[in-house]
């Protein structure tokens, strides 16, 4: 007899574990196809995951095989139309007439092997080893903040914390385990009682059971006394303790220069950059915010659209985005709850005094308070890269020493963002060894 | 409910049909089930395991091919490779799933796709749970290899003990051994039952049989015959422990699997029983390698004939055997070697095509048939006929017996030389008179899986001083071995010895 199972509702999932060990193995080429997938996506795609191509040098698994290249070999095709025996044939180009023949040779001729990486995983490569620096230490000293989580109930508490509930129950538990007799059952005593005594004329049973009722009214009475309803062993509070809990909000401020001297290009670039940070952030925190600041000559908070898109001219004092934001940083957003992330972007231009006094609202306002500050200058896509950079470049580069949550890179194409944005976000170790 | 299944059931003889529209239910399942079975059994007489359908997902059909298509696995990277590279096809719709997976087990379990309508779980049930089946439990090389009741139970020790020596000696040692292992499983089978292993009272009786037989013709004049001079004595001496060596390693040895599990030096306890598991696993799908062909012809033909019964006994629509013989043909399709398409011959056309002609032969015999297969020609009970078949022969044997004339014509198969150096391939053979056989052979010739795969052996082996490990490559028709995969494959048997691999190659 046949067995008929609906193996449907199994779990899924099943070769979950292999698929670990299979990524696990080809870690690093599948790092590599994901960077250069960042390079070439548009940014807004980049987390979508999707197919990746690795070599498959890797992952191939050996065997011996008979090669082609050496004897001598029959065989037998279908749809013979035109020879007979005797007939010779010029071979292939490759593979001989078999069909389907391998390349042979150094193993390199094969096809990249190709799978589809889900969005968890393409993000969990992406930002494999992607921390913020000092995090693990910042987040001992302050980014954790103490919540305070129930933590069932406890026999001692102040009032405002008095369980109701629970303390009822136990009151009732212990009310029941000692029989305190209910006020039903001395309100029905107490009415028959009334009864009797106000029927005229009463025989000498009736008496009887009077003197009787009375008594035992009075004994429950007593037992209500002497067994509280409320009893001060049934009180329960709820209890809360302390956990630390690491502050879940971050908020990330977006500056940019939007004068004349930013071209689409230039504000491409350091879109690229903040959407990458965004992302990151993302990951970090239950919840970002995101305020976009834009300056000419003056600052002004504004929508992405605008702060992308919109067209400004003016001058360039960068202070006054400075100050927008730490207006806004002081409206909006308490240290105590929010982590602040700066991202500053900006073809280097200003003037000397302006930038010293962006120096100075840095060092003594911002950086104390900021988990990160990162400034990139969008440099000419033909400047050296060893070029000294400009104005802004020259004036903060004093910072990179005095501050560790500072950090600064120049960018001058589309395929510098990434490696710039893990420069400035890499581990200690790796920072420690960048320029 | 019962009731009501058992008077539906009861409406069958009566020509009732088993189902109508696309839709299936577990119910209609069964009565179908239960209808193939009447045929299989009665009229095919097919011999069969005890059957569990299981209804899976398309995900989970993923799951099953990942693992080699068997329900459980142990845990190695390579089928997860597979699984995300048979994923990414699939979702870009470059490959359609199988319809079903059949396991070669006691109770015999066929996955069928919940996607299939009721007219294509027929085809799957009709193919899968009778013709595979029965392929399966009858065919002599399946009998003599693996073990259907235990496999299910094997395969779970497996895979909980190499989960246990990953927690023991980590994921990465773990995944060294069965790399290594997994590059040698196309030499991990034994081809030929072994000797019955002697006991060790056999062993003593035999010893001392050798002893006396020596003590009977030694002589000891022969010592004094001039010419024997003691300077010959070194490397005969030499010459004797070698063989003795060879003696006590059993070689020379074709498994090398099984070879280095038993004698590698270097290898823990843990990594033998690793090589042992890859090499069962390896010698438990062997028996489906050397009979693809016939067990996929077996199925089909099981199939169409039931499907087609079903019909003629009006149990199924007309619609429905149009939907189930389209995708017939589909799959018994063979394309010519000219068509884009073309990879090889077709298992099912051909396999179909093979058992088709049997029938044909044993019903309507034509005076060739009657040449070519006298002992089957105008047989009566063509059942019975591929019973035999089917239980008897393997691929390579198959063809070799019962490829017709009118096949290779209706094929219009030609054989063909191909020497390495030449330009040019040479046609040996068509489909003509002079050309039958030769065809046929060659043809057979490349369904021999030994024949088609590097023939290695361990040839010696030293234990004491530096340990060098010789393996012997036979060229067959001068064939060498390819150099994609060699020396990688040489590396991972170097790990496994742990000392100097050498390959010495000999003209077959």
């Amino acid at each position: 007899m046949a067995q008929f199972v609906d193996r449907r509702l199994n779990p899924r999932d099943k070769s979950l574990g292999n698929r670990q060990r299979f990524l696990r193995r080809v870690r690093s080429e599948v790092k590599r196809a994901v960077d250069k997938a960042v390079a070439e996506r548009s940014i807004a795609d980049v987390a979508k995951g999707g197919s990746v191509s690795i070599p498959s040098d890797g992952i191939d698994e050996p065997q011996f095989h008979l090669s082609r290249e050496s004897g001598e070999r029959e065989f037998v095709l279908p749809g013979n139309k035109e020879f007979v025996a005797g007939d010779t044939i010029d071979k292939p180009k490759k593979g001989g007439g078999g069909g389907g023949g391998r390349e042979a040779g150094s193993g390199r001729g094969e096809d990249p092997f190709s799978f589809a990486l889900t969005e968890a995983e393409f993000l969990d490569i992406l930002f494999e080893d992607l921390e913020l620096p000092d995090l693990v230490k910042t987040s001992l000293r302050d980014a954790k903040a103490k919540e305070y989580r129930r933590a069932g109930f406890s026999s001692d508490g102040t009032t405002p914390n008095l369980a109701v509930l629970r303390t009822m129950r136990v009151s009732m538990g212990r009310r029941l385990a000692l029989r305190r007799p209910t006020a039903g059952e001395v309100q029905k005593l107490e009415e028959e009682l009334e009864a009797l005594r106000a029927q005229p004329g009463s025989d000498v049973a009736e008496r009887q059971r009077i003197v009787h009722l009375v008594r035992e009214i009075e004994r429950l009475k007593r037992r209500q006394r002497a067994i509280p309803f409320i009893d001060p062993i049934d009180v329960r509070y709820s209890r809360f303790s302390p956990v630390l809990v690491p502050r879940a909000k971050a908020v990330m401020f977006c500056l940019m220069d939007v004068s004349a001297s930013m071209g689409e290009r230039e504000k491409e670039l350091a879109k690229r950059f903040f959407i990458l940070l965004h992302l990151f952030l993302k990951r970090k925190y239950e919840r970002v915010d995101i305020v976009f600041i834009r300056h000419t000559d003056e600052a002004a908070e504004v929508d992405e659209q605008e702060f992308f898109y919109g067209r400004e001219t003016g001058g360039t004092v960068v202070s006054t985005a400075l100050k927008e934001m730490l207006t806004i940083r002081e409206a909006r957003y308490p240290v105590a709850d929010w982590n602040v992330y700066c991202a500053q972007a900006s073809d280097g231009d200003n003037s000397g005094s302006d930038s010293r006094e962006c120096v100075a609202l840095l060092m003594q306002a911002i950086l104390p308070l900021a988990q990160y500050y990162a400034y990139i200058e969008i440099a000419d896509e033909d400047s050296p890269r060893d070029f000294g950079g400009k104005e802004l470049w020259r004036a903060y580069a004093g910072l990179k020493e005095a501050a560790p949550n500072f950090a600064m890179a120049r960018v001058a194409g589309r395929s510098d963002i990434y490696p710039v944005f893990r420069k400035l976000f890499s581990k200690p170790a790796a920072k420690g060894a960048a320029p | 409910m019962t009731a009501s299944l058992e008077a539906t059931h009861a409406l069958h003889p009566g020509g009732r049909l088993l189902f109508d529209g696309a839709e299936w239910d577990f119910q209609t399942v069964r009565r179908v089930y239960d209808a193939i079975e009447t045929i299989a059994r009665d009229e095919l007489g097919l011999d069969l395991f005890p059957n569990q359908i299981e209804i899976i997902s398309a995900e989970q059909m993923l799951d099953a091919y990942s693992s080699v298509g068997m329900p459980l696995m142990y845990a190695h990277w390579s089928y997860g490779k597979r699984f995300a590279r048979d994923e990414a096809l699939y979702r870009k719709g470059y490959t359609a799933l199988a319809y079903e997976i059949v396991i070669n087990s006691n109770p015999c379990i066929s996955y069928c796709m919940e996607e299939n309508t009721m007219a294509m779980q027929t085809l799957v049930i009709a193919h899968a749970a009778f013709g595979h089946n029965h392929f399966f439990k009858s065919n002599y090389l399946f009998q003599q290899w693996t073990d259907p009741t235990g496999i299910l139970d094997y395969l779970d020790f497996a895979k909980r003990y190499v989960a246990s020596c990953e927690e023991r000696y980590g994921v990465e040692a773990v995944e060294r051994t069965i790399d290594a292992a997994h590059a040698l499983m196309g030499q991990g089978v034994f081809r030929y039952p072994r000797a019955r292993k002697l006991s060790l009272a056999e062993y003593e009786r035999v010893r001392r049989e050798r002893l006396e037989r020596e003590a009977h013709e030694y002589r000891d004049l022969w010592r004094t015959v001039p010419g024997a001079k003691p300077a010959e004595e070194a490397p005969g001496a030499l010459d004797e422990d070698a063989r003795e060596r060879k003696r006590n390693l059993r070689l020379p040895e074709e498994n090398l699997l099984y070879f280095l599990e038993k004698n590698s030096p270097k290898l823990r306890v843990w990594q033998r029983e690793l090589l042992r598991i890859v090499r069962n696993v390896a010698q438990y799908f062997y028996p489906q390698r050397q009979t693809k062909l016939m067990n996929e012809g077996c199925a089909t033909f099981v199939h169409y004939t039931i499907v087609n019964r079903l019909y003629d006994k009006g149990l199924i629509s007309e619609g429905a055997l149009l939907e189930i013989l389209m995708s017939h043909a589909n799959v018994v399709a063979q394309f010519d070697y000219t068509d884009p398409r073309f990879s090889g011959f077709n298992p099912y056309a051909l396999g179909f095509a093979m058992m088709q002609d049997i029938r044909r032969i044993c019903e309507t015999p034509t005076d060739e048939d009657r040449a070519w297969f006298p002992d089957i020609a105008g047989r009566s009970d063509w059942p019975a006929v591929l019973r035999d078949v089917w239980a008897n022969y393997r691929d390579e044997s198959f063809v070799r017996q019962f490829l017709s004339p009118r096949l290779i014509r209706q094929f219009r198969m030609f054989a063909l030389a191909d020497k390495a150096n030449d330009s040019k391939v040479r046609v040996q053979a068509i489909h003509d008179a002079e050309g039958y056989r030769r065809v046929r052979s060659t043809l057979a010739d490349s369904y021999d899986v030994a024949a088609n795969e590097p023939d290695l052996q361990v040839v010696d082996g030293d234990l004491i001083g530096d340990r060098p490990l010789v393996l012997r490559l036979t060229r067959r028709n001068g064939v060498g071995l390819a150099d994609i995969g060699k020396d990688a494959t040489l590396r991972h048997i170097r790990w496994l010895w742990g000392y100097e691999v050498r390959v010495e190659e000999a003209a077959g």
